[in-house]
């Protein structure tokens, strides 16, 4: 039974490419395996970067979404 | 995903060393090793005196180039040099001093800032680099 609980935020918020990338593989590096993240950042970038990194580092992009200039991403570790 | 990046910086001022920088923490966060080069003017800019001093532009930036550069540091753009190491944290990101620059700068090792793991020849990077994509800054 998959964990449905956000363990940890990254707030990305301000910080351009590639740094919402890197600040999520740090905070990832540590953690269980399937452990849900958030994502928070404002780089328009992010979009299509975070889509990317789960391609391949087996990440799961479980939900996306925008809240004005904010990006929310939920990602299940691998 | 398990041939290296390999990055070969010859360029000293701190808009390509930023790019550079970009790519570097951007392969680590994917888990894909960096193996990086410094030749003539990057690696002077890795001098441990010199690393945290303002190293200009590429000609091309102009003016404008600078007061756009500037604004994003001002937003919170870390320097270079900090983006590297928190790429090093990351993931396998090898740094290495071209030998020939060391002679042609006078170099030492210990001149050169922590960043930097090591001096190796053209010959150890080729050995290193593998099948792995190799760029020119």
């Amino acid at each position: 039974m998959p964990t449905t609980e956000i363990t940890t935020t990254v707030d990305a918020k301000g910080l351009s490419c590639p740094m919402p990338i890197v600040r999520t593989a740090q905070a990832m590096k540590p953690l269980p395996s399937g452990v849900l993240v958030e994502v928070l950042a404002t780089d328009p970038g992010s979009v299509k970067d975070f889509a990317a990194s789960c391609r391949s580092t087996g990440n799961e992009l479980i939900e996306q979404s925008v809240d004005g200039p904010v990006y929310r991403f939920i990602i299940r570790r691998k | 995903m398990d041939e290296p990046l390999n990055l070969v910086l010859f360029s000293g001022t701190d808009d390509k060393l930023q790019a550079a920088a970009v790519l570097t923490a951007g392969a680590a966060a994917l888990g894909k090793p960096v193996n990086i080069f410094l030749q003539y003017w990057a690696l002077e800019a890795f001098r441990a005196d010199r690393i945290g001093q303002d190293h200009g532009l590429a000609p091309e930036a102009g003016l404008a180039g600078r007061v756009a550069v500037d604004a994003l540091a001002a937003a919170g753009q870390a320097p270079w040099s900090e983006t590297l190491r928190q790429a090093k944290d990351l993931g396998a990101v090898d740094i290495q001093a071209c030998s020939l620059s060391m002679d042609l700068l006078q170099l030492e090792s210990t001149d050169l800032d922590p960043l930097v793991d090591g001096v190796e020849g053209v010959t150890a990077f080729y050995l290193n680099a593998g099948e792995g994509q190799l760029v020119f800054i």
